[in-house]
């Protein structure tokens, strides 16, 4: 005998009817706060008022299938894999940040990505990004003009 | 008649030095994407976009789309040589194709499905010189309420079609369009959901958005999935050249196909998947030899083939005259052009009538490079295959990031890239679909403006929408296909893959 108890059968789907609820409030109260208001047609807060109310529309939506059984099979993560690639991510963004430069930025990048793909090589991973930091920096700020953040390495050249 | 005038002068501006040398770049990245499994012809576009914008518009949008064309010629070399398809579009080549490749007939399939792909862009290239300019003139008469039924179309169809639920595609839409709002309000001044930071008043780029989610997501689930088992291609074995016996069994398929593939390319949401499904059942359907389907047949190779290129080129057609892009890969297009401040649409063939046509003359041009690149230079092709995949993710990340704070050199772009990227890491994971929130981003704005546009000049009635009959039936469309999956559930859905 199984209780007939209303569960949550389907926990990310309630996680993301949370979270549409809530950009359909922010939304919402963005768009109470606009105030120059158009003569005539239409103001600039109505297509938010509208994006407000699909959000608020999906979120009931999806918490109605909440509480089905899931649909989408849960697959396995492997979370180790993806905080490596998350940690090269923050690598590239400290770098800037800190005036670190580009080309120590996607080094870390790089090296720490193929880290996530298995790679257990990493000193010849950094070279390897080293290089082609270089060669991307050399070619996109001298040959496109395109300015690449520049850190202590950059201004070698 | 003008058509023709128009692509002569095309083909002058097509066959500049300046502009072959795009063309060739265009097919050669676009054959490289096409063979690597995991990149797309709509990432790598989405990559470029940064690092071309401040090279010639006509240069780089001939490029893209040589991107584009390639990317569905290389495709089959992984399908036939793999059995994993290098883009959706070519899963259905792999069913008969690596079969053919397994029973020593990798050759063979190859050049059928090269020969193939360029016949159905030559033909479907044809047809979009002559219907374009045609569409155009309809497209010339639509009033702002004409475009918002078009862009409610484009919303439904593509958040009904791509992914497994229309939910699920409707809130990747609605992400899009949240994104859109962003930044300062083209006619008051004011600001929308900027939430105080100065960096979001310009609103989100697309190419961010675009990269974010396409290659960053990508990566991610790729690693946290661990989908990078290497596996060794099938070596061509014997002659790559067809015999009679192959041509006589394949020039029918690459005609159907062509007709299958170039109307579905250019309906809203139609894709280039569609079309390959549709061809494959068809070629089962008509073939004298049934029995051979599954263990090898070419028509399984050369139908397919064709439709997918054929609706290359058909997408281009609502791209080009409506501003209206039909697929991923279009959509990111669409975010090219507008980097160079040109709005496709009809106004598109009067303004810029030699970038269009070189454009056009220019697709010519790309097909027949890519039969030479794809057919006797296949095994140079093959050997990318070698590159370790963990180098591949990594340089995939290291350009994208590149790319995105060389076009906005902050932190905050930096962050916003890392936090679609994570976005669509969980968009994926969860069976979300990625097109619809670019789709949104992009025509989003365009859609609040179009709309407006009706207000102002209805004087604030919104009965105006109902009033023109072309913009009262286009609204119906589009209610009618976004309540139609939610009323018939046993409705076998076409779904979309996405690349």
């Amino acid at each position: 005998m199984t209780s007939k108890t209303l569960s949550v059968a389907n926990r990310p789907v309630a996680v993301v009817a949370i979270i549409l609820l809530a950009i359909a409030v922010i939304t919402y109260w963005d768009a109470s706060h606009m105030k120059v208001r158009a003569s005539y047609g239409m103001s600039a807060s109505a297509a938010s008022y509208f994006v407000a109310i699909l959000f608020a529309a999906l979120a009931i939506g999806h918490l109605v299938s909440a509480f089905r059984p899931r649909d989408v099979e849960a697959e396995v993560t492997d979370w180790k894999a993806v905080s490596w690639i998350g940690l090269g991510l923050a690598g590239l963004i400290g770098s800037i940040w800190l005036g670190g430069g580009f080309i120590l930025g996607s080094t870390l990048l790089f090296a720490l990505t193929a880290r996530a793909f298995g790679n257990k090589t990493i000193i010849k991973d950094l070279c390897l990004g080293a290089i082609i930091g270089v060669i991307i920096f050399l070619m996109f700020n001298k040959l496109l003009t395109l300015a690449l953040p520049q850190g202590p390495l950059e201004r070698l050249f | 008649m003008d058509s023709l005038f128009y692509l002569f002068q095309g083909f002058a501006t097509a066959i500049e030095p300046a502009n072959l040398i795009y063309a060739a770049v265009g097919v050669i990245i676009g054959t490289a994407v096409g063979v690597l499994p995991g990149i797309g012809p709509a990432l790598t576009v989405a990559l470029l976009l940064p690092v071309t914008f401040k090279l010639d518009p006509g240069g780089s949008i001939i490029m893209f789309a040589g991107i584009y064309y390639g990317g569905m010629y290389g495709g089959s070399t992984t399908a036939i040589l793999l059995n994993t398809p290098g883009e959706s579009a070519s899963v259905v080549t792999a069913l008969e194709g690596n079969k053919m490749a397994r029973s020593g007939r990798g050759g063979p399939a190859l050049a059928t499905a090269a020969i193939g792909s360029f016949v159905a862009a030559l033909i479907a290239t044809i047809g979009l010189a002559f219907l374009a300019p045609m569409l155009v003139k309809v497209a010339v008469k639509f009033g702002p309420w004409d475009y918002f039924g078009l862009m409610l179309i484009a919303f439904v169809t593509v958040s009904a079609t791509f992914g497994s639920s229309p939910l699920r595609g409707l809130t990747s839409l609605a992400f899009g369009l949240w994104l859109g709002l962003m930044g300062i309000d083209q006619l008051t001044g004011q600001a929308r959901l900027t939430f105080g930071v100065p960096e979001l008043l310009d609103g989100v780029e697309v190419t961010t958005l675009a990269v974010g989610l396409f290659a960053i997501g990508e990566a991610l689930i790729v690693a946290s999935r661990h989908l990078y088992k290497p596996e060794k291609p099938i070596p061509v074995k014997g002659s790559i050249w067809m015999s009679k016996d192959d041509w006589k069994r394949s020039w029918k398929p690459w005609l159907r196909g062509t007709v299958i593939g170039f109307p579905i390319g250019a309906l809203p949401a139609g894709g280039a998947e569609i079309p390959t499904f549709l061809s494959y059942n068809v070629e089962r359907k008509l073939s004298d030899k049934p029995e051979e389907f599954g263990h090898g047949a070419i028509e399984g190779v050369a139908g397919p083939e064709a439709a997918n290129n054929a609706s290359a080129a058909g997408t281009l057609v609502p791209l080009l005259t409506l501003g209206l892009p039909t697929s991923a890969t279009a959509a990111v297009m669409l975010a090219g052009f507008q980097q160079y401040n040109i709005q496709p649409g009809p106004l598109l063939f009067t303004q810029h009538a030699d970038l269009v046509w070189g454009l056009v003359a220019s697709l010519f041009i790309a097909n027949v490079m890519l039969l030479v690149l794809n057919l006797p230079l296949v095994g140079l092709w093959v050997r990318l295959l070698k590159i370790p995949l963990p180098w591949l993710y990594a340089g995939i990340l290291v350009f994208a990031s590149m790319g995105t704070i060389a076009a906005n050199p902050s932190v905050v772009e930096l962050l916003l890239l890392t936090g679609f990227g994570v976005i669509g890491f969980f968009m994926r994971k969860f069976d979300y679909p990625i097109a619809p929130a670019v789709v949104g981003l992009i025509l989003g704005p365009l859609a609040d403006s179009a709309l407006r546009r009706s207000m102002q000049m209805s004087l604030g009635d919104p009965m105006i929408l109902f009033q023109h009959w072309s913009s009262a039936i286009m609204i119906g469309i589009a209610v009618i296909a976004l309540v139609a999956p939610f009323l018939f559930r046993g409705l076998s859905r076409f779904q979309q893959d996405e690349d």
